[in-house]
């Protein structure tokens, strides 16, 4: 009904980008929900991923093709990236488990959550429904980058400068806090590595890293071929979390899903990394 | 199919994305959910630019995609260094400062 | 009342004060570096201070003379000039204060000259007299207050100087309490000048009282008597004075006899431009005077401690000199007489008594006396004549002062005049009775000598030093003379015309003759009855218990104590305990059910703050939602 309203008092908009939103919408709506509902955080990440091409679309079809390609380099491309290689590292098997600790939390969140999406939903559709697009022909007139560079470098110049800043300070504090003190003249050549290696019992070289680990999660040592830890691959800094050890699969069925098949199931992990 | 559905589309998705950060305790996602709730502001300048007619709109989505950029970056490291410490990801591990 | 600048000696009359202060400062800062030559300090500054005072009076002529200092107090409306003014009522007070404290000096050297602590002992009297000067030589009624307040302390510290005794800690204890009751009606005084006159100098206050309404000087003047009852031992605060003998004897003869003691008829008399606009003051005082008067008397009669009867005594004498006072402008000059002559005799009173007590080993139940007549001679000779002067034997000095203030009293006219005239002869009476009874119990019969305590030697009474009786003797010779000179040769009303002004001749009702053979009369009497009760009988050891109502009265002090006690202190005690459990149940319960509400609240409170980071983002998004809510209420609605 409000679309035949709105298409009568001309802020309708073309047939095209309509099919292109009702293809993209609800693919986007998918993306989101599957973000928050599955609980492997790769999957979510992907799910992200999913939802964040679909923005970039959205960008480029309302007259901002310039936001939309930075939508889709920076966002999925080099953030969603930074994501994957931090969960990585922290561990894939770290996946939240589906028991909620805080009693009322999720029901309460969902009664929220519904209720805010109705309450700015329909405030801000009784507010714009006559909302029309005066589109930006005459502010761009020679094309998008040069529209957004000409504003940049004159109106918001000291905020893109500022800016300059901010991502230098992000940079120098990432480095502070991932960054592991050594001390110095600690770290050993490689002939006394190789000399205190053949003084070992085992003076082979170590297995490729996974060859014998039932997760892999940085915080879970490698096993040695008769399933002892590997000192050498202690993760500095963390305590090694022993995993329980299973008998190893030896079908699809045995292995079951992936997490009770890396012995990483809810109860398994908590107890251990207590 | 006019501007508002892009506008009621951003509030959905930007529910969605708080809801997710209440409820998942895993900090990465939490802090993938906060991603979601920016770029669903992104999609409202977005709009709002077009439906003004003005760039400035999309001046500003770029500016929260900087400062997200920032803020990704030093999160997580954050939670790099706390998961160093305590061996979890989980927001509801770090809930020492309380009463 | 016009003063002069001071000129010549007389500016330098602060040194009056200044001498016994830096007396009293290096002996109690010097500490025991002065133990040695302490007392010589002591009795050297009080010496110093009377030959200045002897010259100026000489100076004087019948002037009033200004002395200013600095300025005490500027604060506001309140500027306060300390200045000294040297007026003949000063310096009479001045000569009484520093000659009889000097003699008292030297009879302490000898009095105290085996206590350990007698430097810290001239210290607190040279304090004392320091105070006391500036007392009556201050120009304005702060200075007064500042004396006032200062012989209070030197009393209390010199009442509990032997403050290992309970019954001397408890006295200081009850005079410095009781003194306030006064000092408070003092400050209250003062107060009112002030805002109601905007000065306390006496030159102020007296210029101008005379425009303020009737009531607000009656008001002035009875709060003015209040603080003179308390530091007087007036009805009705007179209980803490014979407490007060639990000091050194000394002490008894120069602060709670001849002079601290007295401030109150100081007080009045130098307040006399007040009083004389305010009969109902004036009536007051007439009242507080003849009922002490009485009171005294009666006490004094049925004690058997020695100095507890002169304390009584005391109380009595003073009670006539209020008398005096309350009757006005006739009265004052025969006030300041009896209390110049009373000075002289009631100290060497207290000072024979010493002497006394020294022979018979501190003893002071009279009981325990007898026959000292034959061992101590200079001592019954000096407490003799004190004793005739005291009781008004003709011409001797009591016998000069106390009929000019009877006559006075007859001179009141109508019934009030027969009261107060009757009141003062038979007061008359009653001290010839209890003195003589005094006599007959110490000097005369079979010694009745005791140790003092159980287990001390049974005394060996001899005669005291020189430097004891010395003092007794020159007393004794003001004792006889004081009187006379006072009142016939240099007639003090003159000497004081300048302040009280020339009193109208007042029409004699009785006759001065005829109240002169009177008096005398009562007072045989008295000393008859005395003879008859006590002097012809053997006195029993132990006070004897079956005694009339009247008698056990007046032992008990006409149940000042109990009164006091059942008046003040018990419901003091309950206010007291009240306000305590007021205090505990409901101030500290308010306060710390309070604290206990908020203590727990914030630790229920606390509980909220989980310290899971998705508890408080909940909260946010609720935050959220109820503003979205909100805004959309007002939007639509």
């Amino acid at each position: 009904m409000s679309v035949l309203a709105a298409a009568d008092t001309g802020v309708s908009l073309g047939t095209g980008e309509a099919v292109v939103f009702w293809v993209l919408a609800p693919i986007a709506l998918a993306g989101a929900l599957g973000m928050v509902f599955s609980r492997n955080a790769v999957h979510s990440a992907l799910w992200l991923v999913n939802t964040m091409l679909a923005l970039g679309v959205f960008y480029v079809v309302q007259e901002a093709p310039f936001l939309g390609a930075v939508q889709i380099i920076v966002y999925t491309g080099a953030i969603m990236i930074l994501f994957l290689f931090v969960l990585m590292l922290v561990g894939r098997d770290s996946s939240d488990s589906v028991v909620e600790t805080l009693r009322g939390q999720r029901v309460a969140a969902i009664v929220l959550g519904v209720g805010f999406a109705g309450l700015a939903g329909t405030g801000i559709a009784r507010a714009t429904e006559d909302l029309s697009a005066t589109g930006l022909d005459d502010a761009q007139p020679d094309g998008n980058i040069q529209a957004i560079a000409e504003l940049l470098f004159t109106r918001y110049l000291l905020a893109f400068e500022v800016t300059s800043a901010l991502l230098i300070t992000a940079a120098v504090g990432a480095m502070v806090l991932a960054h592991i003190e050594r001390d110095p003249g600690t770290k050993q050549t490689q002939k006394e590595l190789s000399r205190a290696r053949f003084l070992t019992d085992r003076p082979q070289t170590h297995p490729g890293p996974g060859v014998f680990a039932r997760a892999n999660s940085v915080a879970t040592p490698a096993l040695l071929p008769d399933g002892s830890l590997a000192e050498s691959s202690f993760a500095t800094g963390i305590d090694p979390a022993e995993v329980d050890q299973m008998p190893r699969p030896t079908g699809r069925r045995q292995l079951g899903s992936p997490d009770a098949a890396l012995g990483t199931t809810d109860g398994a992990q908590d107890g251990d990394l207590r | 199919m006019t501007l508002s559905h892009y506008l009621v589309l951003a509030a959905i998705l930007f529910t969605i994305g708080a809801v997710g950060v209440l409820v998942r305790r895993n900090a990465i996602v939490v802090f993938m959910c906060v991603e979601l709730m920016l770029n669903s502001v992104n999609l409202t300048l977005v709009t709002f630019a077009r439906a003004t007619g003005t760039v400035d709109g999309q001046i500003m989505a770029f500016f929260v995609m900087v400062v997200a950029a920032a803020e990704v970056v030093v999160g997580l490291a954050i939670i790099m260094s706390i998961y160093r410490t305590r061996r979890s990801a989980s927001v509801d591990d770090a809930n020492l400062l309380k009463y | 009342m016009d003063t002069v600048p001071a000129d010549g000696l007389l500016s330098a009359s602060w040194l009056l004060i200044a001498l016994p202060l830096a007396g009293a400062a290096v002996l109690l800062l010097g500490g025991k570096r002065t133990d040695r030559w302490g007392h010589l300090l002591g009795t050297a500054t009080i010496a110093a201070s009377f030959v200045l005072a002897v010259a100026c009076t000489f100076q004087l002529d019948d002037r009033q003379v200004a002395v200013d200092l600095f300025t005490f107090i500027d604060s506001g409306n309140l500027d306060v000039q300390a200045g000294l003014l040297f007026d003949p009522l000063s310096a009479v007070f001045a000569l009484l204060i520093t000659g009889v404290g000097a003699l008292i000096h030297v009879y302490s050297i000898g009095y105290m000259a085996h206590d350990p602590r007698r430097r810290r002992f001239f210290a607190y009297l040279n304090l004392f007299v320091a105070a006391m000067l500036l007392l009556v030589l201050g120009d304005n009624y702060v200075a007064l207050y500042v004396g006032w307040e200062g012989v209070g302390l030197a009393s209390y510290l010199l009442i509990a100087f032997w403050h290992e005794r309970p019954a001397a800690a408890t006295a200081a204890k009850k005079a410095f309490i009781m003194n306030r009751v006064g000092d408070v009606g003092l400050a209250l005084a003062i107060f009112v000048m002030f805002t109601q006159l905007g000065t306390v100098t006496y030159e102020g206050v007296f210029g101008s009282v005379g425009l303020l309404a009737g009531g607000t000087v009656t008001a002035i003047g009875l709060l003015l008597l209040l603080g003179a009852c308390g530091k007087s031992g007036q009805f009705p605060l007179q209980a803490w004075l014979p407490d007060a003998m639990e000091g050194p004897t000394p002490v008894s003869a120069l602060i709670h006899a001849a002079t601290m003691v007295t401030a109150g008829v100081y007080l009045i008399a130098r307040s006399a431009p007040i009083f004389d606009l305010t009969e109902t003051a004036r009536t007051v005082v007439l009242c507080v005077g003849a009922i002490t008067l009485m009171i005294g008397a009666i006490a004094g009669c049925a004690f058997d401690d020695i100095k507890k009867v002169l304390a009584y005594s005391t109380v009595s004498q003073i009670g006539y000199m209020f008398l005096a006072v309350g009757l006005g402008p006739i009265g004052y000059a025969a006030a300041i007489a009896h209390l110049l002559t009373h000075g002289f005799f009631k100290a060497g009173l207290f000072l024979g008594a010493g002497s006394v007590m020294h022979a018979m080993d501190d003893q002071v139940d009279m009981r325990r006396f007898g026959g000292l007549a034959r061992k101590l001679p200079v001592t019954f000779v000096t407490f003799g004549l004190g004793y005739l002067a005291l009781i008004g034997f003709p011409f001797l000095s009591g016998y000069w002062t106390k009929d000019a203030i009877i006559e006075a009293a007859f001179d009141r006219g109508g019934a009030s005049g027969w009261v107060l005239g009757g009141v003062a002869v038979l007061g008359a009476g009653l001290t010839a009775f209890y003195m003589t009874r005094l006599m007959f119990m110490t000097f005369f019969g079979r010694p009745r000598w005791a140790p003092s305590e159980p287990g001390r030697e049974t005394p060996h009474p001899h005669e005291s030093p020189p430097v004891m009786t010395v003092p007794m003797i020159v007393l004794s010779v003001g004792s006889i003379a004081a009187g006379f000179l006072l009142v016939q040769a240099f007639p003090l009303d003159e000497w004081l015309e300048p302040v009280f002004g020339v009193p109208e001749e007042a029409e004699h009702v009785v006759a001065p003759a005829v109240v002169g053979i009177a008096v005398t009369v009562v007072m045989l009497l008295g000393v008859l009855a005395a003879w008859l009760f006590v002097g012809r009988r053997e006195v029993p050891v132990v006070a004897p218990a079956r005694v009339s109502p009247v008698t056990r009265a007046a032992r008990k002090a006409l149940y000042a104590d109990a009164i006091n006690e059942s008046l003040f202190m018990r419901p003091g005690q309950w206010l007291t305990r009240a306000l305590v459990w007021v205090d505990n149940r409901g101030v500290d319960g308010a306060v710390n059910g309070l604290a206990a509400g908020l203590g727990g609240s914030s630790a229920r409170l606390g509980r909220a703050q989980t310290g899971f980071v998705r508890t408080y983002a909940l909260g946010m998004l609720g935050g959220a939602v109820l503003v979205v809510g909100a805004l959309l209420a007002v939007t639509a609605g």
